[in-house]
């Protein structure tokens, strides 16, 4: 069971390879939107230190939702979503490896650029940290729930709209508790309670949205 | 023992097709006939039980397929009207994943033997947009020569984009199939001469 996990996950990072540009529009989507804040809020120290929390992870919501489209679609297109729902291992495995794919290609590249497009904002050393560690554990959570909102927008006209209407009020607590762990380093409190919330936010979305996923890919295929 | 019990599709709101019904026994061929749009494809992803009919079930060693699930897909192979390639990866990538996503993990020498097979020797390492309809379709079907053991293999349309020498080998690789018991349901708009120990048809025209 483990290998067909390791096989779509090679699979999909195969792809992302052979299509860079996809990844990269993404990344540079989450770069700009991040850095015309400053270009058009000015050089304030004080208030840019004090949006910089919402900002960027409401970019990071914002290109994480755009990269989700493409999860399902290309697989629903050429016929090779059905060879998966027709796969003697269980669909919720699959669609997991998926999804870890999917957060290599289009999460884990904000982890490690959010931390220095926050240079912008005048944070301390310490918030850097808590914001690398924050996108770290929220964006897998991002990519988990928003896979529900792709699986069942697949092949509906206008579906790229009606996603982010579904997905995005499911990233609300995501977005709180992950810009509240950078608001408590940059008032110099302790990131720990945010930052272990989001944890089990993601032990929780783990569990349980690949089965949901998968119940939802059956019923758009059908 | 594939059975299908009073079966009734519809699109939308208008019904397909209905009261279809047969059992297809080991070293059964079903071929289902039917001018475009009568149903055809849709009978057989309801056969794999890709989509719920509208009434009546399908059964596989008399249990239904509802229940069955993945047991049941362990003893399937599908190869629907879409290829199921990836253009942007290469003959040989694209046959071994699709069979790893199955769980049948192939080592490479079978599926380099299976392309061979097809007339894709020397185009394994070519990625699929630079190949032709006729050599796509030829990488999809190339999985029927991958260790396919499956005792039931469904096909929707194997021949469309085929020359004479790859349908005659697809029909040759399914009447090996059905000689060793196993059973074959596809869809054709010609007629596909195999034999078989028992044929069975189904024109949906009428």
């Amino acid at each position: 069971m483990l290998a067909v996990l390791r096989t779509v996950i090679h699979r999909d990072l195969l792809l992302a390879l052979r299509r860079r540009a996809d990844v990269a529009t993404v990344l540079l989507f989450f770069v700009i939107v991040v850095t015309l804040f400053p270009l058009g809020v000015g050089p304030e120290p004080n208030l840019l230190r004090a949006i910089a929390p919402g900002v960027i992870w409401v970019a990071a919501l914002l290109s994480c939702m755009l990269a989700l489209a493409r999860l399902f679609a290309a697989d629903f297109a050429d016929g090779s979503l059905e060879q998966m729902l027709l796969s003697r291992t269980p669909l919720g495995l699959i669609v997991a490896g998926k999804v870890a794919a999917h957060w290599l290609v289009s999460g884990l590249p904000l982890v490690v650029v959010g931390p220095v497009l926050a240079l912008q904002f005048d944070l301390n050393q310490s918030a850097l940290g808590v914001l690398a560690l924050s996108l770290l554990i929220g964006t897998p959570v991002l990519s988990l729930i928003g896979a529900i909102g792709a699986a069942l927008t697949l092949g509906l006209r206008g579906g790229g709209v009606l996603l982010a209407l579904l997905v995005l009020p499911l990233y609300v607590p995501v977005l709180i508790i992950g810009a509240g762990a950078l608001d408590a380093a940059a008032g110099g409190l302790s990131a720990l309670p945010h930052l272990l919330l989001l944890a089990a936010l993601l032990v929780l979305a783990a569990a349980f949205t690949p089965w949901a996923i998968a119940a939802s890919l059956r019923i758009s295929a059908e | 023992m594939l059975e299908a019990a009073q079966l009734e599709c519809a699109r939308g709101s208008r019904t397909l097709f209905s009261g279809v019904a047969f059992t297809l026994a080991p070293g059964g061929l079903l071929r289902v006939t039917g001018a475009n749009g009568r149903g055809k494809t849709t009978l057989l992803r309801a056969l794999c039980g890709l989509l719920v009919p509208a009434a009546g079930e399908v059964r596989w060693k008399g249990e239904p397929i509802r229940t069955l699930r993945e047991e049941y897909w362990s003893d399937l192979l599908y190869i629907g009207h879409a290829n199921a390639l990836k253009d942007d990866l290469t003959a040989e990538e694209n046959l071994a994943f699709t069979c790893g996503i199955a769980g049948r993990v192939a080592p490479r020498e079978s599926i380099h033997a299976a392309l061979a097979r097809f007339g894709l020797a020397g185009r394994e390492r070519l990625p699929v947009r630079a190949l032709s309809q006729g050599q796509r379709r030829r990488a999809a079907l190339a999985r029927l020569a991958v260790g396919a053991t499956q005792p039931l293999w469904i096909l929707d349309e194997p021949f469309a984009a085929l020359d004479a020498a790859g349908t005659q080998l697809v029909l040759s690789l399914a009447g090996e199939h059905l000689a060793r018991g196993s059973m074959v349901v596809l869809t054709t708009h010609q007629d596909a001469r195999i034999t078989a120990p028992s044929v069975t048809d189904i024109n949906l025209d009428r």
